[in-house]
């Protein structure tokens, strides 16, 4: 493991320090590639000299900055969510995509257009946030009430039966109002309509989720020993768990709510962080808010250059980088339990 | 032991004759309701010919081909699902879930992708043609799975997280080359991989019918191999059965009756789950008694699903494989819960 390697707190937080460089580098490759690329010079002066007179100015501030700036939120979020779901949970397997949440919130959002079509912003967000919920209660009823535990194999065979199932009634719901085009946007996942309501809704999200992330990550370092080690050291494990769903609720809820369902960002970057970092959780969760934001930032350019000059859902982007990790760790682990 | 088969024998067919009973209701019920409501004494009269022209059309030409479609391709799910399940020892393995049904969807995307000048999608030769690149899909998929879930012998519960991640990569490429099609065939494409019989005509049953009166058969012949590797690797082989080459002839007949149903109906879920299943709840673990009554039950919750779907949310069609993953996801669940 690269983290036996890495014992300095100075190089983890350079390491990070890098990350965050990149993500800035990667944020202004993002503004200035585009149906018309934009000269990273003129991307500086829209920044910071900003002339409401010129087109490209203009396109940079309300279309291109608001977008990748959500893309990195994004990212971060779900990211944060899986980071937080594999370390309560002790499964390699957990993350908000498998386990259905990402579905829970799209339903609800299909529901709150077909009663509701002007719902916008702060509305659409309350509803994917009770989704979401929705869904993570279904699945870890399943988990306690079934034999011998939720194990990594019936997790995420839970997940995309609740998924499937959500999904359903999703399509039932979106065939009978036609909110097809709506719906099939939110599963595809796609950043191509975020302004910067969308980048308000999700720093205020943010800001609550991530604190409370980071507040619990040396609980959740003591949780992922075991509960009952947990336990032993007086740790009120109940709290902890519900205050972590609680952050991934939110992070999700309002990451699914710009972005709709990206998949596998939640699964891949945390077990990057943890290979990066170690097993403090102090250290996994600021490192997966970081990588993550970088991996969707670059995934979202790719989805415009994939097939330009239409844009591919940037989810079928993440699921192709994060298809072969899930094997990968399905044929590590798979067999064991 | 013999008085105890002679029971098994018989429980097996008053099971069958009823489930054929209540096929054939299915049948008449899904013919008489939808938009216009034929009574059941109109449909009788009508397949004697002694109906007026539009209920002679509304019933040949538009219900009927579409229910016999879903009699088939319910049949081949089920059968498909209960082969599949005696082969992997897994209760829980099924074409849909293991990847299978995408496969043969994916192919079938390309094909229209590719091919959509030289074969139009409605014309005959397109519908013969079809079923051949969802079977090639599904044997793709098929294979690419069991490699990567090798490791020293094909563990099952690896099978199936390497099917869940399969699954996975191969809806991501479908997006990606549905999104490069026009209109029509992007909705069709749409429509087809949330599970619909989509063109019910009488070319796409002659299409089908083929494929499952030649595989079923086949399959029920093969009964005794597949109770014998339900018991385990170890177990067959200490009663002389060639494992792996069993396994991979059995697989073959399961992924050719999936390609084949799902070229026809698109990629709907749970079914080859669920369904045997409920077979051996009522029939017990033997495969000659599992493969006809999984067709029967598979064809009449299909056609009862697919009727369902037309008329629950009518005008709005709702496509069989939405109404399908509705009914039997928690049932999936359920099973989930109970297994170890």
């Amino acid at each position: 493991m690269l983290s036996t390697i890495i014992h300095s707190r100075k190089l983890k937080t350079l390491i990070n320090v890098i990350a965050f460089i990149l993500i800035v580098v990667a944020i202004g490759f993002s503004i200035s590639f585009g149906a018309v690329d934009i000269e990273i010079k003129t991307v500086w002066q829209a920044l910071f000299n900003f002339d409401s007179t010129i087109t490209q100015h203009l396109v940079i501030q309300e279309h291109r900055l608001p977008r990748a700036i959500s893309a990195a939120l994004v990212g971060a979020f779900l990211a944060v969510s899986g980071a937080l779901m594999q370390g309560m949970t002790r499964n390699p397997l957990a993350s908000p995509s498998i386990m259905g949440v990402t579905d829970g919130a799209a339903f609800a959002l299909v529901i709150a257009l077909a009663f509701s079509p002007t719902v916008t912003g702060a509305g659409s967000t309350i509803a994917s946030f009770i989704g979401a919920g929705i869904a993570v209660v279904i699945v870890f009823v399943i988990g306690t009430l079934s034999t011998g535990g939720l194990t990594p194999v019936k997790l995420a065979l839970a997940g995309v039966a609740i998924g499937t199932m959500l999904r359903s009634i999703s399509s039932m719901i979106s065939l009978h109002f036609q909110l097809e085009k709506e719906m099939g946007f939110w599963l595809a996942g796609g950043l191509s309509g975020t302004d910067w309501d969308a980048v308000y809704i999700l720093l205020i999200s943010g800001l609550v989720g991530l604190i409370l992330a980071l507040s619990i990550s040396k609980s959740i370092t003591t949780l992922s020993l075991g509960d009952d080690v947990a336990t032993g050291l007086g740790q009120n494990n109940f709290l902890i768990k519900f205050l972590s769903i609680l952050a991934v609720l939110i992070l999700t809820g309002a990451a699914v709510s710009i972005a709709g369902a990206v998949g596998f960002v939640g699964l891949i970057v945390p077990h990057i962080a943890r290979f990066v970092m170690g097993t403090d959780y102090r250290w996994i969760i600021p490192s997966s808010a970081i990588f993550g934001a970088l991996l969707l930032v670059l995934s979202d350019v790719a989805s415009r250059m994939v097939n330009a000059p239409f844009e591919t859902p940037v989810g079928a982007i993440t699921s192709i980088i994060g298809v072969p990790f899930f094997l990968y760790l399905a044929r590590k682990s798979g067999g064991t339990k | 032991m013999n008085y105890n088969e002679e029971r098994k024998r018989r429980k097996f067919y008053s099971i069958f004759i009823l489930l054929v009973l209540l096929l054939i209701g299915t049948i008449f019920l899904s013919l008489s309701i939808g938009i216009i409501k034929l009574s059941p004494f109109d449909v009788i009269r009508t397949i004697f010919q002694q109906g007026t022209q539009m209920q002679e059309l509304v019933l040949f030409d538009f219900r009927l081909p579409g229910i016999l479609l879903a009699l088939l391709i319910g049949a081949g799910l089920a059968v498909s699902g209960a082969i599949l399940q005696g082969i992997t020892q897994n209760e829980l393995a099924d074409p849909g879930i293991l990847g299978i049904n995408t496969g043969a969807g994916l192919a079938v995307v390309l094909f229209i992708y590719f091919f959509q000048d030289t074969f139009p999608v409605s014309g005959l030769l397109s519908t013969f043609v079809m079923p051949l690149f969802a079977l090639i899909g599904a044997l793709t998929a098929a294979i690419i799975i069991y490699a990567l879930a090798w490791k020293k012998g094909v563990d099952s519960i690896r099978l199936i997280l390497v099917g869940i991640g399969i699954n996975a990569g191969f809806s991501a490429l479908l997006v990606i080359f549905q999104l490069k099609m026009d209109p029509q065939n992007y909705r069709q494409a749409t429509v087809w991989l949330t599970g619909d019989i989509w063109s019910a005509n009488w070319n796409f049953v002659l299409a089908l019918l083929p494929w499952l009166v030649l595989l079923i058969p086949i399959a029920l012949h093969k009964a005794s191999t597949l109770n014998v590797l339900r018991m385990g690797d170890d177990v067959a082989s200490g009663l002389g059965s060639a494992v792996e080459k069993e396994r991979r002839n059995l697989l073959l007949i399961a992924v050719a009756l999936a390609g084949a149903s799902v070229a026809a109906g698109g990629a709907i879920a749970f079914l080859g789950l669920v369904v045997p299943h409920i077979t051996r709840k009522l029939i017990g673990p033997l495969h000659q008694y599992i493969i006809p009554i999984s067709a029967l039950i598979g064809a009449v919750l299909l056609i009862g699903a697919d009727t369902i779907g037309k008329n629950i949310l009518a005008p709005t069609e709702i496509p069989v494989g939405i109404i399908v993953s509705i009914i039997s996801a928690p049932y999936f669940v359920y099973l989930l819960m109970k297994t170890k």
